[in-house]
């Protein structure tokens, strides 16, 4: 399916929004892990109850490389975390 | 076909414990994983690594493979013996699920289709949402631009089976994209299973490293080296903008590490962002008589503490 033809796409800025339900969809995860992931402070929902809960779009991202993560590391929920915010700081040095 | 040396992909002896596998497994793991590593050809290896890893921590998928090695011969290429292919049966991790989607074809003669064949027919499944990073340069984002892009997706075919595929895709990038916005590709993800809908293709937008700017959100940063005069009495010097050269004041005494702001001249986005050009002083260098005359004049005739401040007298 090579195509000449060129694609363009939406453009989503890092803080727009995607609902619990597009989140878990698109990472073909369910919504007791995107809990679990919210409990461990990975990620920070927007919004009241779990069924009203929205994610910034780098959340998408961030859930996979959370599941990659314990999948094929072996660490658990904590070691993902960790793992997490280390590579955040990592690029957040290298952009300096 | 290739022959794979599993041992060798691991950096293990051949006589290796289980748990020496494991540990080796786990130590590459962490180094190759691609969201982590910073090695180049991360992906790779780390598929690699887990088709490794799927025959040699099952004593007897590594049984079978050990088998083979002795018969293994490099000048003919390999050929799985007849009675090959009986008695080590596969079952590999549903679509999606699995780790390593589309194992070696050296790996799917020995031990089967990583996956099942079937299962698809009459089962509507929305497609799974890809998500990738690409590099791009900064210049891009200021005049807007078009890459091919060229990703590795774990496919499955008519039959059923997970292949991987390198698909090339042109996407237009657009001006005024700044770090870790995303472009959504609609339809450009999996393919859905029945009548279900293909997923999207996320693309996360990352710059090249620049060799002049830094970039923080929609400013961008500039280090420009100024001779000590310059700095002192002002000037107006050549600076390069990722829009293209331009003439720019220097304001006499800037000392080093004052930041110039140029409104409106960083990426263009709906606010545009800034670019501020950060003072940097070269000395020339005190090499030769003429050069350290002039030094030595400062020396005698200015009165300049450098470090007033640190208070040291």
């Amino acid at each position: 399916m090579a195509t000449n033809k060129t694609l363009t796409g939406q453009l989503l800025e890092d803080y727009d929004l995607v609902s619990i339900g597009d989140l878990c969809r698109s990472c073909t995860v369910e919504v007791e892990t995107i809990s679990l992931l919210v409990a461990e402070g990975i990620l920070d929902p927007v919004g009241g109850d779990v069924e009203h809960w929205q994610f910034t779009v780098a959340s998408l991202r961030r859930v996979k490389t959370a599941i990659h993560l314990q999948r094929d590391l072996g660490v658990n929920l904590a070691g993902a975390a960790l793992a997490l915010e280390l590579l955040d700081r990592i690029a957040e040095l290298e952009r300096m | 076909m290739e022959y794979k040396d599993y041992y060798k992909i691991m950096g293990v002896d051949r006589k290796a414990t289980q748990d020496e596998i494991k540990r080796a497994y786990r130590k590459l793991a962490r180094k190759y994983h691609p969201d982590v590593s910073k090695e180049t050809d991360a992906e790779l290896k780390f598929k690699e690594l887990g088709e490794a890893n799927e025959v040699l921590k099952d004593p007897e998928k590594r049984a079978a493979y050990d088998q083979l090695g002795s018969n293994w011969n490099a000048q003919q290429g390999f050929q799985p013996p007849p009675d090959w292919g009986t008695g080590f049966e596969y079952q590999g991790a549903p679509p999606g699920g699995g780790g390593q989607e589309g194992f070696s074809d050296f790996f799917e003669s020995l031990f089967g289709q990583g996956r099942s064949p079937g299962g698809s027919r009459g089962f509507h499944m929305h497609g799974e949402d890809h998500h990738a990073k690409i590099l791009i340069d900064l210049e891009d984002s200021f005049n807007g631009a078009s890459r091919s892009i060229s990703l590795q997706m774990p496919e499955v075919n008519q039959d059923g089976h997970v292949v991987t595929r390198t698909r090339t895709l042109k996407v237009q990038i657009p001006k005024g994209i700044r770090q870790g916005q995303q472009i959504r590709l609609g339809g450009q993800g999996a393919t859905g299973m029945g009548s279900g809908k293909a997923g999207d293709l996320y693309l996360e937008i990352e710059f090249k490293p620049h060799r002049h700017y830094r970039v923080e959100g929609a400013d961008v940063f500039l280090e420009l080296p100024l001779a000590p005069w310059e700095a002192a009495l002002g000037a107006s010097v050549k600076v390069p903008t990722p829009a293209g050269a331009i003439d720019l004041k220097i304001p006499p005494n800037s000392q080093a590490g004052k930041k110039l702001r140029l409104k409106g001249r960083g990426i263009p986005a709906k606010t545009p962002g800034d670019l501020y050009v950060v003072v940097q002083i070269v000395l020339p260098p005190a090499d030769d008589d003429k050069a350290r005359a002039i030094y030595k004049r400062m020396q005698d005739e200015l009165e300049f503490n450098p470090r007033a401040t640190l208070e040291v007298a």
